[in-house]
């Protein structure tokens, strides 16, 4: 598998080393032009930070150059009561299907795993579509706990536009990324100069629709893919963007990215879903950062299907070792992992303390992963 | 959950295309990428959709832009220059295949 891997990235070409050592001498260059001692890079995307520790290219940076992964994983930033709102339904006997990272993620009182462990039915699954498959052959109501970027709320979205088992209905956590680049471009004491945007999620919205952000904050933005080269190649743009002091948005990902984005998806995407503000986990009250379903899916909308009463779990006090969390300054850019006094300690994959050290895109937990990295 | 992976679509039947991850055969939806999509084309996939066929030509695009990068290293530079060489000529790998 590993050969067969190899050849198709090959043939794609972003994965060559000779390549690679180049682009990081050109980025060294341009960084040394900027005469700066030290520059801070955002992402937005847990992809992104994969592949960073994956191909440990932050020991290929310049010194000083610090890329920080901002709010880019929406587990990490699924807050507490949508996971009670989960859990709630999940004790009232309901199947809940969902996402295999959502599982750990600690709620109010505790997370979908404990439900679980105490008889409730939680299970694993791919996607939506996979969630109606169980549907389908389940007696009882099935209920999609339902996480993910605009990426990922298109499958369900186009889920939800098809036919549906009667016993299938959708509890939407999912959050739209850039009303969350608002707000994290502008958190007081930021050091952040320029954003590399998340390929994916630009392959639905277009990369289009960062121009009038970048304008606004004066901040450049470069949208790029995955491989090693996308991210090398993405970074010495951004550079070069910050060194011109130009506030504009560059696409080093042509082959995902158009301008106006995937237009059809769009069309799916606002049919089945409008915007609402609410909170991102430790980050915000995020004005239009929620996706919740329209009018027209009230069928299918867990919330309006079942009564999901908060208030039986509201009194439990937060856990003692939750308020330590910095999991909002480290999606904000303000810290890093290390700075966090749990990190490694009591917070780790295993007994996750925060959300950032539950998902395999979540920085505390791909820092752990990796040996902490350099920032 | 959010990790767009590229994949071959090896056979189509209606809205589920079987495409080939590196060996591993998955069924994908067509419902959502704007295009038409054949047998033979790359798809970024992503939750189980496709999002996007990737065009081959736009393949080749990204590399320019990574040549144009390297085009601005010092002058005199032959690592460089043997680098643009590479980067610039996806088509002569199909060739050599
Ligand atoms: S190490 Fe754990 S507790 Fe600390 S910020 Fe990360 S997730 Fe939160
Ligand atoms: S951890 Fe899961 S949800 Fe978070 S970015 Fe990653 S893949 Fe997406």
């Amino acid at each position: 598998m590993t050969s067969r891997r190899d050849e198709q990235v090959g043939q794609l070409k972003f994965r060559d080393p000779a390549q690679a050592r180049r682009l990081t001498e050109a980025l060294a260059e341009r960084f040394a032009a900027l005469n700066r001692s030290e520059l801070w890079i955002m992402h937005v995307c847990g992809s992104h930070e994969q592949a960073i520790a994956r191909f440990g290219l932050r020991a290929v940076l310049p010194a000083g150059l610090r890329v920080v992964m901002g709010p880019g994983c929406p587990v990490c930033v699924t807050d507490m009561p949508e996971v009670d709102e989960a859990v709630v339904l999940a004790r009232q006997g309901v199947h809940i299907a969902t996402f295999g990272d959502m599982l750990r993620v600690p709620g109010t009182v505790c997370s979908l795993a404990d439900a679980q462990a105490e008889g409730a039915r939680v299970h694993v699954v791919y996607g939506a579509v996979e969630a109606v498959d169980l549907a389908r052959c389940t007696a009882g109501e099935v209920v999609f706990f339902a996480t993910g970027f605009e990426t990922t709320a298109v499958a369900t979205a186009a889920v939800l536009r098809g036919a549906l088992p009667a016993n299938f209905s959708v509890l939407s956590a999912h959050k739209y990324v850039p009303p969350a680049m608002e707000i994290v471009a502008r958190v007081p004491g930021t050091r952040v100069a320029g954003f590399l945007a998340a390929g994916h999620a630009a392959t639905i919205t277009g990369w289009g629709i960062f121009e009038p952000f970048a304008a606004r904050h004066g901040l450049p933005v470069v949208v790029a893919g995955f491989e090693p080269l996308d991210i090398l190649a993405g970074l010495v743009r951004l550079i070069e963007l910050i060194g011109a002091g130009e506030a504009t948005v560059a696409n080093m990902y042509p082959r995902c990215v158009t301008r106006e984005g995937n237009r059809a998806a769009q069309a799916q995407l606002w049919e089945v879903f409008r915007t609402t503000g609410g909170q991102w986990r430790g980050i915000a009250d995020i004005p239009d950062g929620n996706l919740r379903l329209r009018e027209a899916y009230a069928d299918v909308d867990a919330r309006r299907r079942f009564t999901i009463d908060l208030a039986s779990l509201s009194d439990t006090p937060m856990p003692a070792l939750a308020k330590d969390c910095i999991c909002g300054r480290i999606m904000t850019g303000l810290a890093t992992p290390v700075e966090c006094a749990l990190f490694g300690r009591e917070c780790l994959p295993e007994t996750p303390i925060g959300a950032c050290m539950v998902s395999s895109e979540g920085t505390c937990r791909i820092w752990h992963h990796y040996g902490g990295g350099p920032a | 959950m959010c990790l767009g992976v590229p994949g071959k679509v090896i056979s189509i039947d209606g809205m589920v295309a079987t495409v080939d991850f590196w060996g591993v055969w998955k069924p994908v939806r067509l419902d959502v990428v704007d295009v038409d999509v054949r047998p033979g084309d790359y798809v970024l996939n992503h939750v189980g959709f496709a999002i996007r066929r990737i065009p081959p030509e736009e393949i080749g695009e990204t590399l320019a832009l990574f040549e144009a990068i390297l085009e601005q290293a010092p002058a005199g530079d032959l690592l460089a220059a043997e680098v643009r060489h590479d980067m610039g000529r996806p088509e002569d790998d199909e060739a050599d295949r």
